[in-house]
This record gives structure tokens, sequence and C-alpha cells, in this order.
């Protein structure tokens, strides 16, 4: 996110695309306080919710058509010229010029330049900007050049207009003017509009280009790095920004550096040369790979050696090893072995029936839990209405079950949602032999390293020279994360001898992180987190708990935010080029020419109500002054920003479609990955199928949590629901010949599930380009397991309906928008 | 303070389920006095964070004699304002928890049941196994595309999944036991 949950507040709109005040119901209040301060709050959502409810306006659209709504924001802010002019020009690449060659999708029937059929992929080399002698981008002002980003994106988004928004959407016209009205006509200089979003978008064939959508709508209206604005991204576990800060995912090493390639990154200086720009932030990206190896290696990372970089396994290609790569490549017998560390993937992920099988093929199996999950006990998956049991005799996997303990049981730090962290205190042993799952990660660890002690073979050092000593039984978590902060190796100077740090001492600042074995840091964007205080005593900043007041709103001695504790980021542009605030009403950093500098005989300084997310003493007029998104190569927001699916986002039907794409002759994403899995495993309905006429989507509900193995297992939440359910539209149920309550059978190619109609007013038919086109939701909680007491806790896998396909640069799965078949009782 | 619905119930009398707190007709005045007095008197306070959404409410965890007797919202949290949803006021069903398995479990291949096992021993046999898989599926060296020799140090036969609900350190700890173990197929809960 790259607000905060509190600055919502100041918000002159909201736009919610997501359930906010279903899914996070707490930070919901932030919006109804903007609402209270006379705020619009605008709700765009296949389903009337209470988020609706709360709202001024409730948008209804067809899942899965994100895209031609947001491109119709654009053109609407475009033709009536209510987009923040100064801001599209100074602070986003709008201005520059694109290499002649490239033709925008408008030009292209539904493809941009470059497209190989036969590779399904894009050849991008037209995706350019053009450059001057000097090798800067050309850049034209008034904005005029047809070769201009800005021409660009308005010839790409010029069949994005009001009727066709209304054909593919569905959403009526005269409610998306009106919706487009009151959200950009609350948004520019004086006034500043927030979007949320949450897996709503994320999920989909074009889950990365929905969300650049939105961003580039934010971006045309100057609403980034401002009071009141920014993208508010809504994660639904604990620590799912932790987690991928900390990358637990394949593409990533702590702190968003690429896991090197087997191809295009043989050793560490090719590694580095390759993903470090020449400018923007991450030029430092050397200080932050060598002192993270320096971290996980210690003494034994060397200059000679890389620092250990060919210990770190390099990925075979950048199509593989995600979460359903994984399912299909374990289904076909090529993983043996497998983790599950607090997740569920028997019902949480896409086509679970896969994963499940796939999992009843495995050597081995450990599992982590707080509860024994369906994935723990997926050698004896009981019989249902809808499956068939599985028989354990068949399934000749080893299984591991650790109980885990919950977080009120050990020390630790969760980020949350707005890059905040927090520590946490034990509060309580837990019983028997439950331990943390650092504990059980820790002491695996260490038998390990014990079972390859002495070992003389190259592929084994890496095991023996990790850094793994945080204690005899259970680790020590503060020592762990002054690792992840990062310490002095030796006594540090700056440039004149004076001492920066002692040796072994925490650092302050990923400024002082060094590119040559000095400093060690497991993840630099966490740098700052623990530091020394002057008698050399360690301050824990994430233990914080210093109140909000009003002198500090964002209340910066609460928790420890990443970067550098920057609350807001990209606040360069929160003030106009020349350094002074857009608005005295929606100040929050600008330039004081008369703060002292960092150098003695000189003046000036960023100041304001947030750390800056910028250079402290850039001058706004010189070099990089006014370029605020500090992380990207040439400083400037992207409305032309390749992907692997196009530089601009386009919509495309998702995978399975009740209809034709209006928008251009190409139905899909012409780059999503599809597998192909042997036996009938992921077959999927073609559009406009007759069999599977409905489209379907899934979501959360606020008493149960995600595949619920925190939720049903607990009676106080278990409780609340009778049972598992489908919420369908009084028209369809009449259709039907469904009353509210019945057992109704959903169907798609994949599998079939059992559940109770919920007949709704929150659903009502889309009119598709003339035609009726009706749509359900189903909750995915539910699983086998539960509470013997509540037969409500139990039922079928939601994710048996879905399928193995996805986003062609993060593959993401299609969960949000699929089509299915409804029918009358068990069938 | 809050009043959990549990609380409720048991302070208040009710007993249908799904009645609201704050029903018409029922004063909760002394019920919330009751709880407090009773509950958290000489009980020992700790901070947390609540384990559900990624909104991260910060929460006040009491205690006597090492069992959690309540978990509330904290007052002072500035992005939450001490609220706690349903199910951040449930979080003290997943300590105190009958079905909470609190011993090691075994299943042999083929099995129909779960053995107990001391957790040294499920430590051991799993880093038995992770040896033996990892060793039987390493690929140290791999051509590249160019056809040039790479040291790629990778076991394509272990994956692992998750987690995005258990700790920076932890998934600090697994990820630098991972990546250097040659573990390439690892994934949290960020795309499901």
């Amino acid at each position: 996110m790259t607000t905060n949950l509190i600055d919502i507040q100041n918000a002159d709109v909201v736009m919610a695309t997501s359930n906010m005040a279903e899914n996070h119901p707490v930070g919901f209040q932030f919006v109804m306080k903007a609402k209270e301060r006379g705020a619009k709050l605008i709700h765009v959502d296949p389903r009337f919710t209470r988020t609706s409810a709360a709202a001024d306006m409730h948008v209804p659209l067809r899942s899965g058509t994100n895209i031609a709504f947001f491109g119709g924001l654009i053109t609407y802010a475009i033709d009536n010229n209510l987009y923040f002019k100064d801001y599209v020009v100074h602070y986003t690449n709008a201005s520059f010029l694109i290499d002649p060659e490239f033709k925008t999708a408008t030009d292209r029937g539904g493809l941009f330049t470059g497209f190989d059929p036969e590779k399904r992929a894009y050849d991008q080399k037209s995706w350019k900007y053009q450059l001057d002698a000097e090798g800067n981008p050309k850049r034209d002002l008034t904005l005029r050049d047809p070769n201009s980003v800005f021409q660009l994106l308005r010839r790409q988004y010029s069949r994005y207009t009001v009727e066709m928004v209304e054909r593919v959407c569905g959403i009526p016209k005269e409610k998306f003017v009106a919706a487009a009205k009151l959200y950009c006509e609350n948004s520019g200089r004086e006034k500043t509009g927030t979007i949320t979003y949450a897996l709503n978008l994320t999920q989909h064939t074009n889950g990365v280009e929905n969300i650049r959508a939105l961003c580039m709508l934010q971006l045309l209206l100057g609403n980034i790095g401002r009071p009141g604005g920014g993208v508010v991204a809504l994660r639904g576990h604990a620590n799912v920004q932790g987690a991928t800060d900390l990358a637990v995912l394949y593409q990533d090493l702590p702190g968003y550096n690429p896991v090197p390639l087997r191809d295009a990154h043989p050793d560490l200086k090719t590694y580095l040369e390759k993903t470090t720009p020449k400018t923007g932030f991450p030029v430092n990206r050397p200080k932050w790979v060598i002192s993270m190896l320096k971290a996980w290696y210690g003494d034994r990372a060397t200059k000679e050696n890389d620092y250990g970089f060919d210990w770190i396994a390099k990925r075979a290609s950048a199509d593989a090893y995600s979460h359903q790569h994984i399912f299909v490549d374990m289904y076909n017998g090529k993983l043996k072995g497998f983790f599950a560390i607090g997740q569920n993937p028997a019902v949480g992920g896409p086509n679970a029936k896969l994963a499940r099988e796939a999992m009843q093929r495995l050597d081995w199996l450990v599992v982590q839990d707080i509860f024994l999950t369906e994935t723990a006990e997926v050698w004896k998956a009981p019989a249902s209405s809808s499956r068939p049991a599985v028989s354990p005799k068949a399934v000749k996997t080893e299984v591991f079950f650790l109980p885990a303990a919950p977080a009120a049981e050990k020390d630790g730090t969760l980020t949350n949602t707005m890059r905040l962290i927090q520590w946490h205190e034990k509060a309580a042993d837990s019983p028997g032999d439950v331990r943390s799952d650092a504990e059980h990660i820790y002491q695996l660890g260490k038998r390990l390293r014990t079972l390859y002690a002495g070992s003389k073979a190259k592929r084994d050092q890496g095991i023996l020279a990790l850094t793994w000593d945080y204690g005899d039984t259970h680790p020590d978590i503060l020592k762990v994360l002054i690792e992840m902060n990062g310490v002095a190796l030796e006594e540090l100077k700056d440039k004149d001898g004076k001492v920066l740090y002692k040796k072994g001492e925490p650092l302050k600042s990923f400024a002082d992180l060094r590119d040559d074995g000095t400093t060690a840091s497991g993840i630099w964007i966490y740098t700052g987190a623990t530091v020394a205080d002057a008698e050399g005593k360690i301050v824990n900043r994430t233990a914080g708990r210093k109140k909000a007041d009003d002198k500090d709103y964002l209340a910066h001695g609460w928790g420890w935010a990443w970067p550098a504790n920057r609350r807001i980021i990209y606040t360069r542009a929160a003030a106009a080029p020349a350094g002074k605030p857009w608005s005295e009403k929606k100040k929050l950093l600008w330039w004081d020419p008369e703060a002292p500098s960092n150098v003695p005989d000189k003046k000036g300084k960023w100041v304001g109500l947030d750390v800056p997310d910028f250079n402290a003493f850039l001058a706004p007029d010189a070099k990089g002054g006014d370029n605020p998104y500090i992380m990207r190569a040439d400083g400037k927001g992207a409305f032309f920003g390749p992907l692997l699916d196009g530089p601009f986002p386009e919509h495309y039907e998702p995978i399975e479609s009740p209809v034709k794409n209006l928008l251009s002759k190409q139905q899909n994403n012409p780059v999503a990955k599809i597998w192909k899995v042997g036996d009938k495993r992921n077959e999927l309905a073609g559009v406009g199928s007759a069999e599977y006429p409905y489209v379907i989507t899934t979501y959360r509900l606020t008493e149960h949590h995600l595949s619920g193995v925190m939720s049903r297992y607990l009676p106080m939440l278990a409780e609340l629901f009778e049972s598992h359910f489908a919420e369908i539209s009084h028209e369809l149920a009449g259709e039907l010949e469904i009353r509210n309550g019945d057992k109704v059978t959903i169907m798609t190619p994949r599998g079939k599930i059992h559940v109770r109609a919920m007949v709704t007013n929150r659903f009502k038919p889309f009119t598709i380009d003339g035609k009726k086109v009706h749509q359900i939701g189903v909750p995915w909680h539910w699983g086998y397991n539960g509470i013997d007491a509540l037969p409500g806790s139990r039922g079928d896998i939601t994710n048996d309906l879905s399928a193995t396909v996805g986003d062609p640069n993060v593959f993401i799965q299609e969960t949000k928008a699929f089509l299915c078949n409804v029918k009358k009782g068990v069938v | 303070m809050s009043l959990s619905r549990r609380d409720f119930l048991k302070f208040g009398g009710a007993t249908a389920a799904g009645v609201a707190v704050g029903s018409p007709g029922i004063d909760l005045g002394p019920v919330e006095a009751a709880a407090t007095s009773l509950k958290i008197k000489e009980a020992k306070v700790f901070h947390g964070v609540c384990p559900y959404c990624a909104v991260g409410c910060a929460q006040l965890i009491y205690t006597k004699n090492n069992k959690i007797i309540d978990i509330e919202g904290d007052p002072d949290t500035p992005h939450t304002l001490g609220r706690l949803c349903p199910k951040g006021a449930a979080t003290i069903q997943l300590s105190n928890n009958p079905l909470r398995p609190t011993k090691a479990l075994y299943r042999a291949p083929g099995s129909d049941k779960w053995e107990e096992k001391p957790l040294e021993w499920m430590w051991d046999e799993i880093a038995k196994r992770v040896k033996a898989t990892r060793d039987a599926t390493f690929v140290e060296v791999e051509k590249s595309k160019a056809g040039a020799d790479v040291v790629v140090n990778r076991t394509e036969g272990i994956a692992n999944l998750g987690s995005a609900c258990i700790d920076n350190e932890e998934c600090y700890l697994l990820t630098k036991l991972m990546r250097t173990l040659g573990v390439v197929y690892l994934e949290h809960q960020a795309r499901v």
C-alpha cells in the first residue's frame, strides 16, 4: 500500500473495489471517518455488500471487466479535462516519447506491437522511449506529440467509451457517468481520492494489469503520494506483506531482489550488472545483495567466492515454481517431498481437487499448523456427496504433523497491510509439544547441518556455511530480527575518518549498507527497525507503542514501517515541482529553503508530516529533484509500463466467459498461462458455454478466515454459519425454481459442490451487450474437517470448482471470474 | 473495554446462538463492569497483534497462571482505535481450544491412523527425508541456453508452501534455509 489506513480519513472520495467493510472491518473505520468529514464513497462490486450499504453509490460490474471499467474512467477524465495536468506533466512519463514503431491495442486488434503467435509472447523491442544524444528520454511537455505516452494512452483507451463500459461491464451508462464524475471531480489540486483493492483485482489472468490500470487512474488524477490519496492494497493474512518482503516466494530474495536465473545470471557479477539499473534508487542493489549474503553465510562469504552467491539455488526459467506450478508438477510426479507450513492448499488454492490428488502422490509431506487441516489429513478425506472417500491404504505418502503455536504464544513481528512492522509478545507457553514455527524450522536446519557435517562436496557447503546459531532450543527472535536489520561487521568510518559504527552495532539506515562485505543485513528494507541507543542498548522500534496525536497523526512511534519509518510513500509528489504543497489543504511534504542542510554552509531540506520518501536534501531544482517515483529508473510514475502482456492494460475476457470480447477480436489475454494437466484435471468451459452459462465469483466472509484453519475449529466463529452456501439472485433462482435454503449443486468442468442456496437481492443479473447474464457468488472457507458438534463447520470445497490458469507475469489464478452451472438439488 | 460475545453469553445469561450484542431491552452496563472486574483483575497483560487479516490490530492479552484468559483490542492503536472484528475477538480460541493437537503426529505410508511421536524423533526423521530427497534430485551444474556450464545448486524434488500466517523472523529463517538447500518451489499465500 502506498499510503496508510489512518490517512484514508483525509480523502475526499473513496472508491472501494473490494468488500472492505466485511473483509477489513477495522480498517474500514477510516473510510467512515472520511465520510463523516464529507467524503463520498463509491463501491464497485458485482455484489451488493455491507460496503455498498455504507456507500453513496453502488456500481455493480460483471466480474472480470475491471480494465474496461478503469479504461472508461481514464477516457472520461481525459475527455472531460478532469485530470491533474501539472502532476501528469511533471511526475509521470506522459510526456515521454515512445518509439514510433510501437502501436497500441486500438491499432492492432487487441494486441500490441511485437506479438509472436507461435511463442505466445511479445517481442518488446519497440516498447521503449526515444532517447536523445545523451541517452535521456525525449519529452514533449505539451503532451501533443502523437508518440508521447499521453497521446498513446488516449489512443489506447479511445475505444473505452461510456457506451462500451455499459456493454462490457453491464454498468448502466447513467450510473457509470455519475460514478466517474463523482470520483474525478473529487480529485485534483485541492482534493484527493483513494482506491482500495484486494484479491478482487488480483485473481484474474490479467491481475497485474488490473492493478496497473488502477494506479494509472490515480496518476492521471494526481492522487498518489498525497494525503487522502494513494493505492490501498488490503491484504488478507496477518503477514502476507512480511512473507512477501522476506520472499517466501519463487521469484524474489528478501527485499525484492530477484532470484537468480540460470541463463541470465551465471555469477554474481553478471547478476548485479543485469539487475542494477543506472539510475533510480535500486542503483544500490549490490549493497543490498552482498549484505544479505554476508548475513546468511557470515565469514564463509568472501569476495573470492562471490560471497556465497552460488549457494543460492538458481531458477531454470522464469516460467516455473509458482503455487500453480507446484501442484501441476507434484501431480506429474516431479516433486517428492513437500512442506505445508501454516497453509492449507487442500482447500485454499485453485483447482483444490488437483492439489489434493497431487499431495496423495508425494513420498513425504510435512504439515506445520495449529490444527489438523485438510492438508494434514489429505490421506483420509471422507466421502461427500460430490466425491468418493480416499482410501488411506492407497496413499503411500508419509505424513509428519508438527503442532505449531499461534501468535499469542510467541515473540515476533508481523508486517501489516500498510508496511507497519509490529512486535508481539509471548503471553503464555504452548501446551504439550506445540512449538513455534521458528523452533520447528530452526531445529530442522540444525539437524540438516549435522547430517551434512564433514561433507566436502561443493554443493553442501552453503548448508555448512549458513549462519545458524540462535540458541540451543528456541531461537532468540530478537537476535534474528537484528540480523535481518543488519549490523556493522567491522568499525565503519565515513570519508573523513569519523567512526559511524562500532563493530557489531546494528545499522540505523540502509543508506549505510556497503558492497564490500563490511556490513550484513538480511533484508535491507527492514534496516532501522532495531537500533542501538547511546549506551549501546538495543532499541526494538517495532515494539514502539506511542499513540498518534495532533502533531503526528501518522503515529511514527507506533511500531516501525518500512522503508525508514515512512508511513506514506512517493511523498515528493505531495509538493509541486518547485517544492511548495500543491494546496495548503493537502500538504504533507514540502521544501524548506531555510532549514539547515546536511552540508554545513548550505540550506534547504524536505520537511513535513512524514519521513520524506525522497533524498531529504535534494533541492527541487537539482537534477532529479522532481522525480518522486524513486524506485523507477526515470523517476516518473508510469502510464507506459511494459509487462509481459503489454505496456498498457487492455481488456480481455476471463479465460472462461459467457460472452465474446467486445473491445477487440482477441478473446483472452494472449499470453495468459493455461496449464494442460493430464487425466482431464483442468478442463475449461468455452466462450458462451451452454453447459456452464453462469459467471461465478468466490469471496470471503467476516466471520471466517481464508481456508478456514483459523475459524472452522473455533466454536465462537464456526457456529456463526449454519452451512456452506451460494448467493443466487432472485431472478436466477426463479428460472431454476430454487427456493431460499434449498440444496443446490454448483458445477464446473473441474468439479462440483453441494451447498445451500441463499436467494438474495445482493446479486442482480447483468445486461451484457443486450443479453442477460447471471452471476453467482460462493465463499470458499469450507472443507471436510471442523467441529463434530457443529455440522455447519464442514462443507464442500469451493476451490474444487476453479481452474489452473494464471496471469503471465506472476501466475496468480483466476478465481474471481469463471463459469459454472447451477442445478436444484443434489445432482 | 469491549465485550466479546462469549462474555456476553457468560455474564448476560443469554443462550440462543446468534443473539446480537446490544439487543434492545438488555442493559449491558453492569455486565461490562462485572466482566472487567472479574476477568482481568490481577492478570498479567502482554502486547499482541491479531493473527487474522493484515490490518494488524494490536491486542492486549491477559494471562493468569500462564493461561490466556482474555484478548481484546489495544485502545491506544492509531490504525485500529482499539477495535477488533469478530475474528479478532475470537483469537483466544486459537490458544484455548480442545481441538488443538498437542503432540507431534506421524502417519506411516498406507496407514489409516496417526501415531504420537516425540518431537526429537520427528525433527530427525524429517531432516533425513529432506537430505535423501535433496541428494537424489540435486542438480549442481546445468547447461545454459548459450551452452555454458552454470552452477545452479537446485533441487526440484522438494517444495515449500507458507506462510503468510507466520512471523517475519520465521519467514526469514525459512527463506534462508530453503534457498540454501536448493529449494526453488517456494511460495506462500500471496497468490491464493
